[in-house]
């Protein structure tokens, strides 16, 4: 009893072809940069687009397998869905909206506004019940739009960016608030984003697509601890090295070495955190064995220091006080030396 | 065919207006050089002649009017045709017309009330009324008292235009109270709906019923003689070129205008 | 380009003059025939020229026939706007072109084509008339006929144009909520598009109103069954224009009262 799907659709140019499973209870994170066909993989799974070749199964039910000719039009899935910006009917009441799926799948006027009215009130929105979406706010509109895509008992939820519309401040409120209603679900959720952070905070399991194809499945934790590709390390700050190891030395592909705390043989990833990451004026002597020249290729503000792209050999981000920046003259350009502790370097096989 | 009249005739409505718009000022024109047709003098008539006229005298006069510029090569005839209640309201708001030809009496009335007449107006021509019914007379129509048939469709002029003033006459004299299903707003309309076979019979004048080929055909009935319409015809004061104004008058009445006017059906007075 | 740009703002309304002057000229080209209408009126016998049973007689039979054939075009013309915006069929772009040729044909053609194709002895009319005795024209169904033919393409326009920038995506919403294709267009897409049609309803009815040339053509003219006020000023205009700027004058007061009433309930929604 799950989700079973695989996905094969033109999606302009890009050929999108993943594959995934979600259990019921489990919320599956699907992660990428804008333009991967995430949204599109949702819009099969709702129905709303179709599929050129694979299946999607659902507790047992095909709701799409183009090669057997069969599709199950949206309207007939039993499905909840939320969009990046809300969607709710705008000529209808807060509590309409809610009644909407359930008033289309059959429930009386009055006992649909019953639920409905229990769910709004769940959303701590009652006083708003009457009012139309434009009176509410982006994070109320929001939770309306959640309600509605859950007051249908729904045994698979969608959920499309449904945090990336909302200010810095309200994310956090809808994020905690969403955190905990989907913890009450039953069924299997899918949700696309391409903030790390929502997919981190919510999703028992990822999938990371780029460019239509999924690069890495795994759990938060471990996509973010072994980054497979640079987007995900990247989302997740780390920097991601690829080479052959050889005991506890790993040869990159630009032909310097990076000492690891752990041997192993063959193709490997190495992460690399930016706080891990000391930079030097000059080539800084005792114990760090790994120690290369850069140039500074960029710095940014990042909370309450300042990150540092650099160049070389061993391309790698380091974090640093603004006092010691100012102490390095981390100019656009400067060289430095930069070290990483040998205990600090993870390698992973590729 | 219908349709390509009434385009037809909202066209030379437009196009009527627009030429007394564009008309220059003949008295500018250096006269004709006597050179053409015998009958032009040294003073021979030229520029552009603008006559305005009743609807129902389309046809005929614009053939009188090709005949009238081979007769006078520097001149140019424009026509406006219209409904005469609506030449009428145009002049006394001051179009720049040469020569008004009207349906009726009623109608130059205005003209004359505000003594834009030049001269008193002439009648040139008369018409009487005919019933008009469908190739076919598929309503078996007889004569005058079928227009109290109630199961028969008929279509009469309104009262307030000079066909139905006339009809109202003639149904006086008759002693008939008529059953009709429409008052047309004028005789082409009426005549729109015989030769679609819309009605079984209508009241419209005899040249209309003549210029509108086979698809209707005219009966006459003894009461007609009750209704002759005059059409009266008048140069204007305020005509920019008196000189073809009159030439066209005389024209109209001489034996080759009214040879074209009784091909058309007119009587003559 | 940028100095004159700068140098032709209004200072006051923030309009640029080389707007200013056009739109000031387009408002005094439409306001001031009305203004004269208003001045040449018969006032002091405005009474009795409206009192009379044929005005009143015309002025309802406008009111209903316009009435009639706006809830036609509703009804008909709402499902072609949606298969003009929404559909695949093929040709469309011509099916769109034949439906607004009655936008563009004098209305006298139009009346004429009417006569053609419902008349006694007309393309559909003829078959009708000979098996049932059933007969359109000279009828007031031919009043609502000949206004339904040249009022209804506004109506389509308008909501083919309100339905093309309608947001697709809320319709998405109410199929993953399980609404099927017939609920969502009438519980989602109609009440989306409301303004849209509300608003070419009151075109559609204002142009029925004024219908005159396919009306007279179609059906005839005659008191109380197919004599609309327009009809009833063009006859005025024949022997009393006094009278025919007193009907008029009603004409436009009953069309201001309603667009008034329509813009207070429905075209001010936001």
């Amino acid at each position: 009893m799950s989700l079973s799907a695989h996905i094969v659709i033109q999606r302009g140019a890009l050929p999108v072809d993943v594959t995934f499973e979600v259990q019921p209870g489990e919320v599956l994170a699907v992660l990428g940069p804008n333009g991967a066909g995430k949204s599109t993989v949702l819009r099969v799974l709702a129905g709303l687009a179709r599929p050129h070749f694979g299946q999607v199964r659902l507790d047992g039910t095909t709701l799409d397998d183009p090669a057997a000719g069969i599709r199950l039009p949206p309207h007939r899935r039993p499905i909840g869905m939320v969009f990046q910006d809300h969607l709710l009917f705008p000529h209808l009441s807060t509590v309409d909206n809610v009644a909407f799926g359930l008033r289309a799948r059959g429930a009386s006027r009055e006992s649909a506004r019953a639920v409905a009215a229990g769910w709004v009130a769940r959303m701590n929105l009652s006083d708003h019940s009457s009012s139309k979406p434009r009176s509410l706010s982006g994070g109320q509109a929001q939770r309306i739009a959640l309600a509605r895509a859950l007051a249908g008992d729904p045994r698979l939820l969608l959920l499309d960016e449904p945090l990336s519309a909302l200010d810095a401040r309200t994310k956090l409120d809808v994020r905690a608030d969403l955190r905990h209603h989907l913890a009450d679900y039953a069924g299997a959720t899918v949700l696309v984003t391409h903030d790390p952070v929502d997919a981190m905070a919510l999703a028992d399991q990822l999938v990371v697509v780029e460019r239509g194809r999924v690069v890495q499945v795994g759990t938060p934790v471990d996509v973010s601890r072994r980054p497979r590709t640079d987007y995900v390390a990247r989302l997740v700050g780390l920097s991601l090295l690829a080479g052959m190891a050889q005991g506890r030395s790993v040869v990159l592909d630009s032909g310097a070495t990076v000492q690891v705390a752990e041997a192993s043989s063959g193709p490997v990833f190495v992460a690399i955190r930016p706080a891990a990451v000391g930079l030097y004026r000059s080539r800084p002597d005792g114990s760090p064995r790994n120690v290369w020249p850069a140039t500074v290729a960029g710095v940014t503000p990042y909370g309450e220091t300042l990150r540092v792209d650099l160049d070389g050999q061993v391309p790698l981000t380091a974090d640093v006080t603004p006092e010691a920046a100012a102490e390095l003259d981390l100019v656009l350009g400067a060289g430095v030396w930069a070290s990483v502790k040998a205990s600090e370097v993870a390698a992973y096989p590729a | 065919m219908i349709g390509r009249r009434l385009i037809g005739c909202a066209a030379a409505l437009w196009l009527g207006l627009v030429g007394c718009g564009a008309s220059g000022p003949p008295a500018s024109e250096p006269p004709g050089s006597g050179s053409g047709s015998a009958s032009a003098g040294a003073d021979a008539p030229s520029g552009t002649l603008t006559v305005f006229a009743a609807a129902s005298l389309t046809d005929v006069f614009t053939g009188l009017g090709s005949q009238f510029e081979a007769e006078y090569p520097d001149v140019t005839v424009v026509f406006s045709y219209a409904a005469s209640s609506t030449l009428a309201q145009q002049i006394t708001q001051g179009a720049p017309a040469d020569v008004f030809a009207s349906a009726s009496p009623t109608t130059m009335q205005p003209v004359m009330a505000a003594g834009l007449n030049a001269a008193a107006p002439v009648v040139f021509a008369q018409n009487t009324l005919q019933i008009a019914v469908p190739a076919g007379n598929p309503g078996d129509v007889t004569g005058l008292a079928d227009f109290t048939d109630p199961d028969l469709t008929i279509a009469l002029c309104a009262e307030q235009v000079p066909c139905g003033d006339a009809a109202v006459t003639v149904f006086s004299a008759a002693g008939l109270t008529p059953q009709p299903d429409t008052l047309e707003q004028d005789v082409r309309a009426a005549l729109t709906k015989v030769s679609l076979g819309e009605v079984d019979a209508a009241l419209v004048y005899r040249t209309d019923v003549l210029g509108s080929g086979d698809a209707v055909e005219g009966i006459d009935f003894p009461e007609a003689g009750e209704a002759v319409n005059d059409y009266p015809m008048t140069v204007l004061s305020a005509s920019p070129n008196p000189d073809a104004a009159a030439a066209w008058v005389e024209f109209v009445r001489s034996p080759t205008g009214e040879a074209a006017l009784a091909d058309a059906g007119f009587a003559l007075p | 380009m940028a100095r004159r740009h700068k140098a032709q703002v209004d200072g006051a309304t923030g309009v640029p003059a080389a707007l200013l002057i056009p739109a000031a000229l387009a408002v005094v080209f439409l306001v001031l025939p009305l203004i004269a209408l208003l001045v040449r009126a018969p006032w002091s016998t405005l009474g009795s020229l409206l009192s009379t049973p044929e005005v009143r007689d015309a002025l309802r039979l406008s009111i209903v026939s316009a009435s009639l054939a706006t809830l036609i075009s509703l009804v008909l013309g709402v499902p072609l706007a949606w298969v003009l915006a929404r559909s695949q069929i093929r040709g469309r772009g011509v099916l769109r072109a034949l439906v607004t040729v009655p936008l563009v044909l004098p209305p006298v053609v139009g009346g004429v084509a009417l006569l053609l194709a419902f008349g006694r002895t007309g393309v559909l009319g003829a078959p009708l008339y000979d098996a049932t005795g059933v007969s359109f024209p000279f009828t007031t169904t031919a009043v609502v006929l000949a206004q339904t033919f040249v009022a209804m393409p506004f109506l389509v326009i308008s909501v083919e144009g309100a339905l093309r920038a309608a947001d697709r995506r809320y319709e998405d919403a109410a199929a993953t909520l399980g609404a099927g294709r017939a609920m969502t267009f009438r519980r989602v897409t109609l009440p989306l598009v409301a303004p849209g049609v509300a608003a070419g309803a009151v075109l559609c009815w204002a142009r029925a109103l004024g219908e005159f040339g396919a009306t007279i053509t179609f059906a005839g003219n005659f008191p109380g069954t197919t004599r609309t006020m327009t009809l009833q000023v063009y006859l005025a205009l024949e022997t009393d224009p006094d009278a025919a700027i007193a009907l008029s004058l009603v004409l436009l007061a009953v069309s201001i009262l309603t667009l008034g009433l329509l813009r207070d309930r429905w075209l001010v929604r936001q």
